[in-house]
């Protein structure tokens, strides 16, 4: 089947092609898609270009003939990767294929370039794609299409870049009609959703052809045990760092996952002053310079660490073949994640990955164990498709408009055979055109500013140049907060004067303005002092030999997934599985059962007692921190209106707490309270929709949608100048929209996303459903041990919406106290 | 909205002693000076949106409708015999002739069988044409000044806009979002934007350090039902 070149190659490289890799050739040949599911080290990346490269080999090509291979992957650093991999072969074999990589990194004079003169494979990212798409020259470029590999499927589907490289690619399969796709993707709960993505229904084939490596040797999981006092709450797991070092030092190279950038820090930290042997252990998080980063990969890849200390950023990426240990600080939260970054260790199929998990409290004690379990059996949680956002959406139409002008009735027909979008009307695809025309609101007006007009040949064009111009500014599905450099100060004159030193990376805005100059806080593995804003830098300077004021620099906090929290319930529930666990937790877990109660998988417990002069409710629903947070703050609206005269809330991934003057054991022994009522479906009514109206977390939603949409334009570094007298705040817009049209495009498109994404509204109406008639309450005397540790968590976590009246009255009150008290 | 109007009549209106006359202030944002039964707005920044629709921005078109809506309310409540807006009446000064029929005609009822002047602003340094009402550089109150920018140094009886003031409130340790607020020490105003679209500019930021003494300012922030008096040790920058 492959070419006698190809087979003499693998033969000097005492290799034989495997199964998957011919398969793979053979549906391209018979010009079908094909998904191909493989664990890392089954050489992927190989399979996918064979068939390309044994095109190209037996019918070489000229110059500039345009490109042949169109290579997607979620990563910068793997398309780079890849070009390497590829380069091999290629010159071994002599071949002559042309591979360029084209990145935000790419110089202008080279995308330039490979424009007018296209290399055979070229290896890009989905904005850049996206960004092609939009070009006049795109027909062009890629009308000579004839194959497109998608790395990391499984990373990119569910997501908003996922749904924005599906349209590209339509577009690209409409210029480009023999193109086959192929997909490359780890192990997935539901391969038919990918094998679905990578067709076009409209061809003939309605699911990708499966190749699917299976196995690997099964991965090796523990979990920590130690002897020390385990910390109630809490998610650093600084007890742990000892044996954390320990586990370094016996293997050749670590990966060190964190859940958040604060605790990595915290982690990276506490192994430095541990660390006796100076080992080489580096620091490596979303908020870091990219310099710094790509120091820290280039160390890695020449086997220069001995650990790293990360976060989300390095769960893909190169293979780094000397990994042979996994540390996963913190619960996984979820099975495809602990899977995944298990997967990091060990890249070669016949030998087992290897991860510690070390439990950061007592009840990730029990969460590790249900990860452990999930994981072992190869379960998989990741996140479903999810129907296409209307946002990226509008987006790419405009784009399509800046390629050229395009027919409605055409484009709704390419759009909705990318299957994010298959399900799409055409009467919502009318008014995305209209919101991208003119904002598409029922008051007309905008007429005369449209960005694109449907002229008289029925063709959409745009208005003029100015629209493709900014549409390019504005390309890309992930919108960060705003982020702010930080910089170390110089001198220590005067705000104003000083001199501005090296940048260390930046933060998001949101966490300098919880900061007062003096306050300290630890980041790039130091702990800084915050000295002013200048301009928008963030003046730091080194304090030495400090606890930092303020640890809480969280970023990427992930909720609990369902897999995992009902392995945690069933594990609770049944005693005869406790002997796994600690004595100190069978020990808490014991006092518990007792006391209180330890609920069945299918019921909710509800527990009300008093404490410090107030009354408790903490609810046990293990729905992960954003459903209870909804939760939390639909129960206490309710809670107000039975005169319970609710406080506050407080909302962890498994339980939410209450709290308020009113006594509620009592109210609910006399009937005044039913706690059947209060937890009842229907408050996912008017409550809901009143909340949500009013809720920082739907106006953050809204300001994403935005956005992407190209209602307002992104905010870059140095058109930041503008006075903020001028700077439209997009949470006034959504209160004039909610307002006027409450079923605009972009509201629609911003509770979709919420009721996914920060509301996590699909997990509220299953735990309600579930809930239903099964709650268990149990009044107390005192608080049950399995509410310490959400009692813990009462005063650290943030307050929203609602509250801000009471808090602002506390303020002037607190003050005017203090300034008229007594001296 | 009528009943928001009754509830918020329920709180007792923060009044402001400057120069001798008597402000209540409002918690949308505007003074009523009783007196002399004017009420006082600044920076309504109408046709906003479509100011920003022209560079393809295409903000929702209804900022003007809701601006005047809110005003609308105001006069219903306090039944005022003036209406003064302190300048950037209107974003742009073409911003005029792009209302719509509709809002021109609220415009007009509101200001049916009272007085209604316009002082001149940055944004809006003409009068708006056809637009009813009077047109005014500045203006005297009693013994209050009404201008768009306050001037640099005291200027005791002064009531401002221009500066969009807003305050971010340290409250438990951490700070608040930002509101908009009134800043005044007492002898002058600086009021907060009134329109549905009007940014803010933090109160700690160097422009209010021109007009007011080094820890003299009040922010009265407004809240969603009522106005609280925050001092400055009290108020957080950006």
């Amino acid at each position: 089947m492959l070419p006698e070149r190809f087979m003499r190659w693998f033969a000097g490289r005492g290799w034989t092609p495997r199964p998957h890799q011919l398969e793979l050739l053979a549906h391209a040949r018979a010009g079908r898609d094909s998904l191909l599911i493989a664990p890392t080290g089954a050489g992927k990346t190989l399979a996918g270009f064979l068939a390309t490269l044994v095109e190209l080999a037996a019918a070489p090509r000229g110059e500039s003939e345009g490109v042949h291979t169109l290579y997607v992957s979620p990563l910068k650093a793997l398309a780079v990767d890849v070009a390497r991999n590829l380069e091999r072969p290629v010159t071994e074999m002599g071949l002559g294929v042309r591979i360029e990589g084209r990145t935000g990194d790419t110089p202008a004079s080279r995308r330039q370039r490979q424009k007018r003169q296209p290399p055979d494979i070229l290896l890009t990212t989905p904005e850049q794609v996206a960004l092609l798409i939009g070009d006049p020259g795109a027909a062009k470029l890629f009308e000579t299409v004839r194959r497109i590999v998608v790395d990391e499927l499984h990373a990119l589907a569910p997501t908003k870049r996922g749904d924005q490289l599906a349209l590209a690619l339509a577009r690209v399969r409409a210029l480009a009609p023999s193109a086959t796709m192929v997909g490359l993707s780890a192990t997935v709960r539901d391969p038919d959703e990918l094998r679905r993505w990578l067709v076009d229904p409209r061809r003939g084939q309605d699911l990708a052809d499966l190749v699917e490596v299976r196995g690997g040797a099964a991965p090796i999981i523990e979990v920590h045990e130690t002897d020390e006092r385990l910390p109630w709450a809490g998610h650093s797991a600084a007890h742990a760092m000892p044996a954390v070092y320990e586990a370094i030092r016996k293997h050749r190279t670590t990966l060190v996952f964190c859940n958040t950038r604060a605790f990595a820090e915290l982690a990276f930290q506490e192994l430095w002053r541990i660390n006796d042997d100076n080992l080489p252990i580096a620091l490596h998080h979303g908020s870091l310079d990219v310099g710094q980063r790509r120091r820290v990969e280039a160390a890695m890849g020449e086997g220069r660490l001995r650990a790293v200390v990360c976060t989300s950023t390095l769960d893909l990426g190169i293979d780094w073949g000397d990994v042979d240990l996994v540390v996963q600080v913190g619960s996984p939260k979820g099975s495809s994640r602990l899977l995944q970054r298990t997967g990091r260790a060990n890249h070669r199929l016949d030998e087992p990955s290897k991860a510690l998990l070390v439990p950061a409290n007592r009840f990730e004690v029990i969460e590790c164990e249900a990860a452990r379990e999930a994981a072992l059996a190869g379960e998989q949680d990741a996140e479903a498709a999810k129907p296409g956002s209307l946002d990226v959406l509008a987006q790419h139409v405009l784009g399509v408009a800046c390629g050229g002008p395009f027919d409605e009735d055409a484009l709704y027909s390419e759009v909705t055979s990318a299957a994010p979008y298959a399900d799409l009307d055409r009467k919502t695809f009318a008014e995305v055109v209209q919101f991208v025309a003119t904002g598409g609101y029922a008051l007309r007006g905008y007429e005369r500013f449209a960005k694109i007009r449907r002229t008289r040949d029925g063709l959409w064009r745009v208005s003029n140049p100015m629209v493709a111009q900014s549409w390019r500014l504005n390309v890309g599905t992930i919108v960060e907060a705003t982020m702010l450099k930080v910089r170390f100060a110089r001198s220590k004159g005067p705000v104003g004067r000083m001199a501005g030193g090296r940048v260390i990376g930046q933060v998001e805005e949101y966490f300098v303005e919880t900061l007062t100059p003096g306050d300290t806080f630890m980041f790039g593995g130091e702990v800084l002092r915050y000295v002013a804003l200048v301009e928008n830098e963030v003046f730091v300077t080194r304090a030495v030999s400090e606890t930092p004021k303020v640890a809480v620099y969280a970023g990427g906090k992930m909720p609990l997934t369902t897999g995992i929290a009902a392995h945690v319930r069933s594990a609770l529930a049944d005693p005869a599985r406790w002997g796994a666990l600690p004595t100190q937790v069978r020990e808490w877990l014991g006092f518990q059962q007792e006391r209180s109660l330890i609920p069945q998988p299918d019921q909710l417990l509800v527990e009300t007692f008093p404490r410090g002069g107030r009354h408790f409710l903490i609810a046990y629903p293990f729905e992960g921190r954003l459903a209870h947070q909804t939760l939390g703050m639909l129960l206490t609206r309710r809670l107000e209106r039975a005169r319970a005269k609710p406080l506050g809330f407080v909302a962890t991934d498994y339980a939410l707490a209450i709290w308020g003057m009113g006594d509620l054991s009592a109210m609910i022994d006399a009937g005044a309270l039913s706690l059947d009522a209060l937890f009842d479906q229907d408050m996912l009514g008017d409550d809901l929709e009143a909340w949500m109206a009013e809720s920082a977390l739907m106006k953050r939603t809204f300001r994403n949608c935005a956005i992407i949409a190209g209602l307002i334009e992104r905010r870059f570094p140095g058109k930041e100048k503008t006075s903020r007298q001028v700077t439209m705040s997009t949470d006034l817009v959504y209160d004039v929209l909610r307002r006027h049209e409450p079923d605009h495009l972009l509201l629609r498109a911003a509770r979709a996303d919420a009721a996914r994404g920060l509301i996590d509204l699909e997990r509220v109406a299953e735990f309600l459903a579930r809930a239903r008639r099964r709650i268990a309450h149990r009044a107390l005397e005192r608080i049950s041990p399995l509410a310490v540790p959400i009692l813990l968590d009462v005063g650290r976590e943030q307050v929203y919406g609602e509250a801000q009246d009471a808090l602002l009255r506390e303020a002037a009150e607190t003050l005017v106290a203090e300034a008229m008290g007594p001296r | 909205m009528i009943l928001s109007a009754l509830l918020r009549r329920d709180e007792i209106e923060p009044t402001l002693s400057i120069a001798g006359a008597t402000l209540v202030a409002d918690v949308s944002g505007a003074l009523y000076e009783p007196d002399s039964g004017a009420l006082i707005v600044a920076d309504l920044h109408l046709e906003k949106g479509s100011s920003f629709a022209r560079r393809g921005q295409f903000l929702p078109p209804y900022d003007t409708a809701t601006t005047l809506g809110r005003l609308a309310l105001l006069i219903e409540t306090y039944r005022p015999r003036a209406v003064i807006a302190l300048g950037d009446s209107f974003h742009d000064r073409w911003g005029a002739s792009r209302l719509s029929g509709r809002d021109r005609e609220a415009l007009a009822a509101l200001q049916t069988r009272r007085d209604w002047i316009w002082i001149a602003g940055n944004h809006d340094p003409e009068a708006p044409a056809g637009c009813g009402g009077e047109a005014m550089a500045e203006m005297r109150l009693g013994g209050l000044t009404l201008r768009h920018e306050p001037r640099a140094g005291a200027a005791a009886g002064e009531l401002a806009g221009h500066l969009h003031p807003v305050a971010r409130v340290a409250a438990r340790g951490r700070s608040l979002g930002r509101r908009r607020c009134f800043a005044t020490d007492g002898a002058r105003v600086v009021l907060p934007a009134f329109g549905a679209y009007a940014g803010g500019l933090n109160v700690r930021d160097a422009a209010f350090g021109d007009l007011f003494g080094a820890g003299e300012m009040t922010a009265w922030v407004l809240g969603e039902t009522a106005v609280y008096a925050i001092p400055s040790i009290g108020l957080r920058p950006d």
